[in-house]
């Protein structure tokens, strides 16, 4: 009896069948899998779309030779096989148009950093102090308006800020204050102005991201703070903001970021001289309003300084990577202390 | 020791730290259960017993009287009243949901940051009305003190956590700062522990540590009464013994009020327990006593586990 082996057991009938059927749902079902992944796909696909157009102009071309009707083969090279990097980082000047031709993105640099820098100047901490505010002080009503309206300003098109840049703040604001008061030249075109329009539109990006990680302080280090005999402006500014700081910091970044790739308002408002320059009541040229301005004038196809558009693009691509990367490690930094 | 806006029950001689505290139920309204107002699904209302102390060297340092206590319009506290005498460890008792952290933290006006709270009755602490609108809440807190269920250091150096509490209040004196750290910490049983890191983060302590940390933090605010919310809930048995030994110590200079679901452990720290259910208190009495000889049936049945 002991000695009964598995194979003397009868095994109960099949009552349901297990086996796979084709079915109509099945079908739709893997094709909605398909459908979701291709989604997913063409976004990555066009981000590598963007940087082989990037590299093909700007580092190697990789494009077969074309040979126009005269017989006479175009000058096919990226820009990096024309110009050498060196000169690229080191050269102080950015004349891409000129008979006598200089490749220093210097200038255009230094402009994008001008403005970004007045830009976070002026948005960092109104942004901040902002989401403070939403997130520390606000009762639920207030933060119930004030909300969509910061949403709001985040939904006007830059093109917008721009002009605003340019009718606004430089004749009524800047003009009186820097101008007529102390006697400095405001230029029509001016940093100053395009900064502090990028401030303003940077605003409503730091306040919802840094809202998001004031509110995920834990209640209870709140409420540790308050049973310490704190007050409210010590339990945001010792305990709340501490603890969050990796987070801000990373709202920071990505906002910057935005700032340095900004372009519309920037075009519109600072006018378009490449010009290593530390005044912020003159023109000056960014990496971006470059771009459009040589997309929109009349640069031929295939010239130096089309391509050039491509150098300044991957610059700017670049830049902005950093300042991403950058952002996504320091707020995963941040998720790993309450988690 | 109390600075501030002095009061009239302070007496003052015989302060030497007696362990028992005798307390006796006045079990005198027992015959009239009060009828309220409120829409209540209970169908009788269990009396509130009020405990006197009869011990002149444990005068009472917080005494609740009559507290009712709203979250918006659900009432969760039924007419309490407690008397808590000083340097000595009372305990609150009962099932989960039945109001002992809501009554904990009326004491330090805890509950004002949540929205929407309201109470009637009055909190004194040495005879003032902690909600009298003249009352500083900031400094109401330092003086009473309290300690979570959740361990809570903030994520900054161990150092940095216990000087928070003297920071905000103003203290700037490095040396100072630094002795209250190593008293505080001492007092709290961990300096010998943390002693050679106190600029490392105090995330990285153990949880029997950081509630320790914590109980040190609220030290370091200088005190007179401490209010811990199952303070070792969440610690293992020795931490757990640790935290004990720690309220056993602490209780000859401070008045402690304890929120625990573990009688054994109620019964080995508390001179007084109060038992609380469904948002009333049913009995109060010496520790002992109530352990072993409760005057009412639903005290009997919860105590001994015969709970429903
Ligand atoms: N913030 C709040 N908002 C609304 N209701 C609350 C809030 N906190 C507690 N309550 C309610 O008040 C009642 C008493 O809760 P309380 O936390 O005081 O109970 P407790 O005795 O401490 O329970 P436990 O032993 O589980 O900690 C419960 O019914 C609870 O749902
Ligand atoms: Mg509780």
């Amino acid at each position: 009896m002991s000695t009964a082996s598995a194979s003397d057991v009868p095994l109960s009938e099949a009552t349901t069948s297990l086996q796979r059927s084709a079915s109509f749902t099945r079908l739709k079902e893997s094709g909605i899998r398909s459908l979701l992944f291709l989604c997913a796909a063409l976004s990555i696909l066009t981000t590598l779309g963007i940087i082989a157009v990037l590299f093909s102009n700007a580092i190697y071309d990789v494009s077969p030779r074309q040979v126009g009707r005269d017989g006479e083969v175009r000058p096919n090279e990226a820009f990096f096989q024309q110009v050498s990097v060196t000169e690229f980082v080191t050269e102080t000047r950015w004349t891409p148009g000129y008979t006598e031709k200089h490749f220093g993105i210097m200038p255009l640099v230094c402009g994008t950093l001008m403005i970004s820098g007045i830009a976070a100047l002026i948005g960092l901490p109104i942004g901040l102090c902002s989401a403070i505010y939403l997130s520390e002080y606000a009762a639920p009503r207030t933060r119930a308006i004030v909300k969509p309206v910061l949403e709001i300003l985040a939904g006007i098109p830059t093109v917008v800020y721009g002009y605003f840049a340019l009718v606004f703040v430089t004749p009524y604001v800047l003009r009186p204050i820097f101008q007529d008061m102390l006697g400095f030249d405001v230029g029509v075109f001016n940093a100053a102005s395009a900064g502090i329009v990028v401030g303003i539109m940077i605003i409503p990006m730091i306040s919802s991201l840094s809202e998001d990680v004031l509110r995920s302080v834990p209640r209870s280090l709140r409420e540790a703070a308050y049973a310490l005999g704190s007050t409210r402006v010590d339990v945001s500014t010792r305990v709340v903001v501490p603890a969050a700081l990796s987070g801000i910091i990373a709202s920071f970044l990505l906002a910057i970021s935005r700032a340095i790739g900004e372009t519309m308002a920037v075009t519109i408002a600072a006018g378009q001289t490449a010009i290593v320059t530390a005044d912020p009541l003159g023109s000056v040229a960014t990496m971006t309003s470059y771009i459009v301005n040589v997309s929109k004038g009349d640069a031929v196809i295939g010239s130096i300084e089309e391509k050039s558009i491509y150098a300044v693009g991957l610059t700017l691509f670049l830049m902005t990577l950093v300042m991403n990367i950058i952002s996504q490690f320091v707020l995963r930094r941040f998720r790993e202390v309450y988690n | 020791m109390n600075s501030s806006p002095t009061v009239v029950t302070a007496n003052d001689n015989a302060q030497n730290e007696e362990p028992r505290v005798d307390v006796t139920s006045t079990d005198a309204a027992a015959a009239t259960p009060e009828e309220s107002g409120e829409a209540s699904v209970r169908t009788s209302r269990p009396v509130v017993a009020e405990s006197a102390i009869t011990d002149a060297s444990h005068a009472v340092k917080v005494r609740a009287k009559n507290v009712d206590f709203f979250y918006g319009t659900n009432q969760v506290l039924f007419d309490v009243s407690l008397d808590i005498p000083e340097k000595s460890v009372t305990a609150l008792i009962g099932p989960s949901g039945c109001g002992k952290s809501t009554f904990l933290r009326t004491l330090n006006r805890m509950n004002d940051i949540i929205e929407g709270t309201r109470h009637t009755g009055d909190i004194l602490l040495e005879g003032t009305d902690v909600y009298d609108p003249s009352i500083d809440v900031v400094l109401l807190r330092k003086r009473v003190g309290m300690v979570f269920q959740k361990s809570t250091p903030f994520p900054k150096s161990i150092f940095d956590n216990i000087a928070y509490g003297p920071k905000v209040a103003g203290l700037k004196n490095k040396a100072k700062l630094a002795e209250i750290v190593e008293t505080s910490l001492q007092r709290a049983a961990l300096w010998d522990e943390v002693k050679d890191r106190l600029n490392s983060s105090a995330m990285a302590l153990s949880g029997g540590q950081q509630q320790r940390l914590c109980i040190a933090r609220t030290l370091a605010t200088d005190p007179d009464v401490i209010l811990m919310d199952e303070p070792a809930s969440a610690l293992d048995p020795k931490s757990t013994a640790r935290v004990e030994d720690l309220i056993f110590e602490l209780k000859k200079n401070y008045t402690i009020v304890i929120v625990t679901h573990n009688m054994q452990q109620a019964a080995r720290v508390s001179q007084q327990t109060a038992f609380f259910f469904q948002g009333v208190l049913v009995e109060t009495g010496d520790t002992h006593s109530l352990f072993t000889n409760p005057t009412e049936k639903q005290t009997e049945d919860y105590i001994t586990g015969r709970f429903g």
